[in-house]
C-alpha cells in the first residue's frame, strides 16, 4: 500500500482541500454543537466558582490541587506531538507527515490554549494573575524567579507564541491558494490579509523554506523544555511521590504518548468529516500507530523506572505514596492507568489492528483516558498520603465544578480545533503536492532504471 | 524580591544557607512546646481564632475540610497503651500535638511561590503577604506540615462566620482575609510589632516576657514557650540549649550519638531540613520512667 496515490492532479488536491473548508459532512456541525454545549457548561462552572470561591470545586486544605492541575498537565502534554510531527519529522525528512502535520500543529496550539485556561481556572485570585508575570511596575516588585510555576508560565507563553508563528508561517502558501480560489466575502479578505502577498516566486519560496526550518529548529528544544519544566513543578518540590529525578524524561515521554494518541483520534475524525480519505490514508495511519506504539513502550519503561527507583530508594514516605496508589483509595484509577497506558497499546503491535479504523478510534481514546489518569495519579495521591499523618485521613473527592470544567475543556478544545479546520486548510496543499511530485519522480526513476536493466 | 535583587545581587539572593545567610540580630522568634504538659484542651486554638480573626466556617464546611484553624490539636494513639474505644483506660493511649506553622528558616513554601507572596523576615518569621497572593496554592502543596490554610470562600461576606453582634469583637490589628488567599500562623506578628515598637520608644530591646502569642497566653498548663532565640536570657533559648537543639540541623551534635541522646527536644521533619523554629518536647510516659 502506498502512502498516497502518485497520480493525484495538483488541481485535484486544491479542489479537495478547499471543499473541506466549504462543505464538510453533517457530522461536523453536530460535533461543533456538542463542543459548544460542553464549553458552555465550563463557562457556567467558572462563573459560579469565580463568584463564590474555590471551595465549590470541593478541594480542601491538604488537597489544595486537584483535577485542574492534572488536566493542565494533560493538555500541555497533548501539545507535544504537533511539534514532533511538524518539526522533528520535518528535520528527519519523513515525508509521510506531510498530509497530517497541519492539524497536528493546530492540536499543539489549541491544546496549549486549553492548558493555559486551566492555570487561570486554578488560581484563587484570577483577577490578580498578572502578579506572577514579570512586568516592570513602579513599586519595583518582581515575581519569584525561583518558583517552577513562574518558569512554567514563561515556557508555556514562549511555546504557545512560537507554535502559533510556526503554524501560521507554514500556512502562508496555502492561504494564498485559498485567496485565489475562494469567492468574494470576509474569508477572501482574511486570506488576502494573512497570505502577505504571497505570489510563489523563487525568492519567496527560498525565504519561506529558511524561515520555516529556523522556526522548526527553534521549536524542538522548546517543546522538550516545556514539559520538563512542568515536571519540575513536581520534581523540584519536596513532596513524596513528586520528588523524582526521572520526572522530566517521564513527562516528555508521556506528553508525546498522549499527543500521538490524540493525533490518531483526530486523524480518524477529520478523515471522515472532511472526506480526506485520499490524503489521510491508512498507510500513514499505520505509521502513526507504530510511532505511538514505540512511544507507549518508552513510557511504560520510564514508569517502571520510576517505581523501581522509589521502591529501592529506602525513602519510606515515597514508598508509602506508591503503595497507596496501588492498594489505597486511588487503586481503581491507578490500575486503570496501567491498563489503558501499558496494556491497551499492546494491541497496536498487531498488524491487523494497525489499519482497523474503528478499533484504533477506541484504542486511541482509551490511551488518552489512561494518560489523563496518569496525570491525576501524579497529582492527587501525594496530597492524600504526604509526609504529614494529619493528611492521611482527609480524602477529598473532586466536586462537580471540577469535573464540569474538565469536561468543558474538551468542548473548548474541540470547538477551537474544528473551527480552525473549517476556516483554514487542515491538510497542507503545497506539501502534499510536493509529496506527490517526489513520489512520482521516484516512481519514474525506478521505472526507467528497471527498463535499463532489461 | 525587588528590582535590586534582580539587577545587582541576584546571584546572592538565597545563595547561602538560610541559617548563615541572615544572622538574626537582634531577634529570632522561636517556640518550644512541651507535649508532656499539653492536655489537648484546645484553648490555644480558640485563642488563635479570637486573636487572628479566623473565620468560623461552620459544620458543613468543616466536613469538607475547609476549616481555618491556624493551630490545630492533633490526636494520636499510642496503641500499646490503649486505642479509642478499647481497653479499660483507653484514653491513656491518647497523645496530643499542637501543630501550627513552624516558621521554617529554609521554608519549602517560600521558594515555590510564583508571586513572591511568602517571604522571610529579618526576625526569622515566614511572612505571608495577603495582598500579593494570587492563590496558586503551591506553597501549601510543598509544605511538609500542611499548616497553610486557603480561603476557599469569601468569609467576611458569608453569613454566620462572624455574627453581626460579634463584628465589634474582631481584632482591629489584624486584617480580615478575602477569598482566594493563603493564610497561616504568623506567631501573632501584630503583637511582635507592638512590642518592638514599645521597646524602641524606650530605647531597648524586647525583653523575654514582653510579648506572648495568643496560644501561649491561653495555655492553662504553660506548655507553650515563645521568645527570642538570640537572647541568651530568654526561656526559649535556655530550653533549646538544654535540649541541644540547634536551628541548623547539621550542627546538632546530639543526633550523632549512638543509642540516642536521651533528650526530649526534637523538631518535626528536621531531617527534611526546612529548619523549623518550633521545638517539641517529647511526652514522658510513666512506663518509661
Amino acid at each position: 500500500m502506498k502512502d498516497i496515490r502518485e497520480d493525484i492532479a495538483w488541481a485535484q488536491i486544491n479542489q479537495d482541500v478547499l471543499k473541506s473548508m466549504e462543505s464538510p459532512r453533517k457530522l461536523y456541525w453536530v460535533i461543533l454543537f456538542f463542543a459548544f454545549a460542553a464549553f458552555c457548561v465550563g463557562v457556567g462552572c467558572e462563573v459560579y466558582q469565580y463568584q463564590t470561591g474555590m471551595g465549590v470545586a470541593n478541594k480542601n486544605n491538604p488537597h489544595a490541587w486537584g483535577l485542574y492541575i492534572s488536566t493542565f498537565i494533560f493538555w500541555i502534554g497533548m501539545s507535544h506531538s504537533g511539534t514532533l510531527l511538524s518539526a522533528i519529522l520535518h528535520l528527519m525528512h519523513a515525508d509521510w507527515r506531510k498530509p497530517i502535520f497541519r492539524f497536528a500543529e493546530a492540536l499543539t496550539t489549541f491544546s496549549l490554549m486549553t492548558a493555559g485556561l486551566f492555570v487561570m481556572v486554578h488560581l484563587g485570585r484570577l483577577w490578580q494573575f498578572y502578579y506572577s508575570v514579570p512586568y516592570p511596575d513602579e513599586r519595583g516588585l518582581w515575581p519569584n524567579f525561583q518558583s517552577p510555576l513562574l518558569w512554567d508560565a514563561m515556557a508555556i507563553f514562549t511555546y504557545l507564541s512560537s507554535s502559533i508563528l510556526f503554524l501560521y508561517i507554514g500556512m502562508i502558501p496555502d492561504l494564498a491558494i485559498c485567496r485565489d480560489h475562494l469567492h468574494e466575502g470576509w474569508r477572501k479578505k482574511l486570506y488576502t490579509l494573512l497570505s502577505l502577498g504571497w505570489e510563489g516566486t523563487d525568492r519567496q519560496w527560498r525565504n519561506f523554506r529558511v524561515t520555516y526550518l529556523t522556526i522548526a529548529c527553534f521549536l524542538i528544544p522548546l517543546a522538550v523544555s516545556v514539559h520538563s519544566i512542568v515536571a519540575a513543578d513536581f520534581a523540584m518540590s519536596q513532596q513524596p511521590g513528586w520528588h523524582v529525578t526521572s520526572f522530566p524524561a517521564y513527562f516528555v515521554a508521556g506528553a508525546l504518548y498522549s499527543g500521538c494518541s490524540a493525533i490518531i483520534t483526530l486523524f480518524i475524525i477529520l478523515r471522515y468529516v472532511f472526506k480526506f480519505e485520499e490524503y489521510m490514508t491508512l498507510p500513514i495511519l499505520k505509521k502513526t500507530v507504530r510511532l505511538t506504539f514505540a512511544i507507549a513502550m518508552i513510557w511504560t519503561y520510564l514508569n517502571a523506572v520510576e517505581f523501581a527507583s522509589v521502591w529501592y530508594s529506602h525513602d519510606q514516605a515515597s514508598k508509602d505514596v506508591l503503595i497507596q496508589k496501588v492498594v489505597g483509595p486511588f487503586a481503581p484509577f491507578w490500575w486503570g492507568m496501567i491498563f489503558c497506558g501499558s496494556v491497551v497499546p499492546l494491541m497496536l503491535a498487531f498488524k491487523r489492528f494497525q489499519t482497523n479504523v474503528p478499533v484504533l478510534f477506541v484504542v486511541s481514546l482509551l490511551l488518552n483516558l489512561g494518560m489523563w489518569l496518569e496525570r491525576w495519579m501524579i497529582v492527587a495521591p501525594t496530597f492524600s498520603h504526604g509526609y504529614y499523618p494529619w493528611t492521611w485521613d482527609h480524602d477529598q473527592w473532586p466536586g462537580f465544578v471540577q469535573w464540569g470544567m474538565v469536561f468543558a475543556s474538551f468542548g473548548w478544545f474541540t470547538m477551537l480545533f474544528m473551527g480552525f479546520c473549517k476556516v483554514f486548510p487542515s491538510v497542507s496543499m503545497y506539501e502534499v503536492k510536493e509529496m506527490v511530485y517526489h513520489r512520482k519522480l521516484h516512481l519514474k526513476n525506478s521505472e526507467t532504471a528497471e527498463q535499463g536493466a532489461h | 524580591m525587588s528590582v535590586n535583587n534582580l539587577l545587582e545581587n541576584w546571584a546572592q539572593f538565597r545563595h547561602f544557607h538560610p541559617v548563615d545567610d541572615k544572622p538574626h540580630d537582634p531577634y529570632k522568634w522561636a517556640m518550644s512546646i512541651d507535649l508532656d504538659a499539653c492536655t489537648g484542651c484546645n484553648a490555644c486554638s480558640v485563642a488563635c481564632y479570637a486573636e487572628n480573626n479566623l473565620p468560623v466556617v461552620g459544620k458543613e464546611k468543616y466536613q469538607h475540610g475547609h476549616v481555618m484553624h491556624w493551630i490545630r490539636i492533633e490526636r494520636y494513639w499510642d496503641e500499646s497503651l490503649g486505642v479509642a474505644g478499647g481497653g479499660d483506660f483507653p484514653e491513656q493511649g491518647a497523645q496530643f500535638l499542637p501543630m501550627m506553622c513552624q516558621q521554617c528558616e529554609a521554608a519549602p513554601c517560600e521558594t515555590v511561590c510564583p508571586a513572591a507572596a511568602t517571604n522571610h523576615t529579618a526576625d526569622g518569621l515566614n511572612s505571608q503577604i495577603y495582598n500579593r497572593c494570587v492563590g496558586s496554592r503551591y506553597c501549601s502543596a510543598n509544605c511538609p506540615f500542611k499548616v497553610r490554610y486557603f480561603n476557599w470562600y469569601d468569609y467576611p461576606t458569608t453569613d454566620n462566620v462572624w455574627p453581626a453582634e460579634m463584628n465589634q469583637q474582631l481584632n482591629p490589628d489584624v486584617t480580615v482575609r478575602s477569598k482566594g488567599v493563603m493564610e497561616k500562623c504568623t506567631f501573632c506578628v501584630q503583637r511582635l510589632h507592638a512590642a518592638k515598637g514599645t521597646a524602641k520608644n524606650e530605647g531597648r530591646l524586647v525583653h523575654d516576657g514582653d510579648v506572648q502569642t495568643a496560644c501561649q497566653q491561653a495555655c492553662p498548663t504553660s506548655a507553650i514557650t515563645f521568645g527570642n532565640l538570640v537572647d541568651p536570657e530568654s526561656k526559649v533559648h535556655k530550653q533549646w540549649q538544654s535540649q541541644q537543639v540547634e536551628l541548623d540541623k547539621d550542627a546538632q551534635v546530639k543526633d550523632q550519638k549512638e543509642g540516642g541522646s536521651g533528650l526530649r527536644g526534637y523538631r518535626i521533619f528536621e531531617e527534611l531540613r526546612p529548619y523549623p523554629s518550633v521545638m517539641y518536647l517529647e511526652r514522658v510516659r510513666e512506663s518509661a520512667v
